[in-house]
């Protein structure tokens, strides 16, 4: 078990009492979310779906690296290491 | 409504990316601050559309240029507050397609471009189901 800072976007602070970052433990990106979502449910809600995948229009980084191009919720984390919950963006004229 | 504060420079920096882009989607991320019902935008960015084959009218951001200007931003003492495209030839206004991927809580800036000029520029956020236009200031 590691200690994991993940970062939390603006939009998503009112579901975690307005904090900018939280401490939580676990082995990997999808212990440690789901550790944060222990506290926070609702705040989990709007990042994973219930199988545990990030949701459609979520992106997670570990450090500078997307999770999806590692090995996704299932990507080992290491003590100190920054988890940042960002928005996918993406839209369009059409 | 709520306000958004996107000076004249940072205008101006956005209207030169659209019209350069032309006839392509141009996108970016916006930085800054938020207080109250105001976002103050104090830094543009921007991203790569890694939507090639309809990049005429889509794009996608590119996650790893959010993520660099989300450590500029954290650097700075400021925040992302929301993010730009372009419209080519198409109105300032958000598609279903824009709707589809917002999140409540981002101003998302749209500029419509034709040719060699920025036609129009506002500035949305998402309100539950639907977009409400914010006002733009300098």
């Amino acid at each position: 078990m590691s200690s994991v800072i993940v970062r939390i976007p603006t939009p998503l602070r009112g579901f975690a009492e307005g904090q900018s970052e939280i401490a939580a433990e676990g082995a990997d990106v999808g212990a440690v979310l789901s550790a944060v979502g222990a506290a926070h449910p609702e705040l989990l809600a709007r990042v994973m779906k219930d199988d545990g995948q990030p949701r459609e229009f979520v992106n997670i980084y570990l450090g500078s690296d997307n999770v999806r191009t590692l090995d996704g919720m299932d990507t080992p984390v290491g003590e100190g290491d920054v988890l940042s919950i960002l928005p996918a963006v993406a839209g369009g004229a059409e | 409504m709520n306000r958004i504060s996107l000076p004249a420079p940072l205008r101006e920096e956005l209207s030169t990316i659209a019209v350069d882009g032309y006839p392509y989607e141009t996108c970016g991320v916006l930085v800054g601050a938020c207080a109250d019902d105001e976002v103050r935008v104090e830094k543009v960015f921007q991203a790569r559309n890694l939507n090639t084959e309809r990049a005429r009218d889509r794009y996608v951001l590119d996650p790893d240029d959010l993520m660099s200007a989300d450590l500029a931003a954290r650097e700075a003492g400021l925040e992302i507050v929301g993010f730009w495209h372009t419209h080519p030839d198409h109105p300032a206004r958000p598609s279903e397609t824009d709707r589809q991927a917002a999140w409540d809580g981002y101003s998302y800036v749209i500029l419509s471009v034709s040719g060699a000029r920025v036609e129009d520029l506002r500035s949305w956020r998402l309100n539950g189901e639907g977009f409400v236009e914010e006002q733009v200031a300098a």
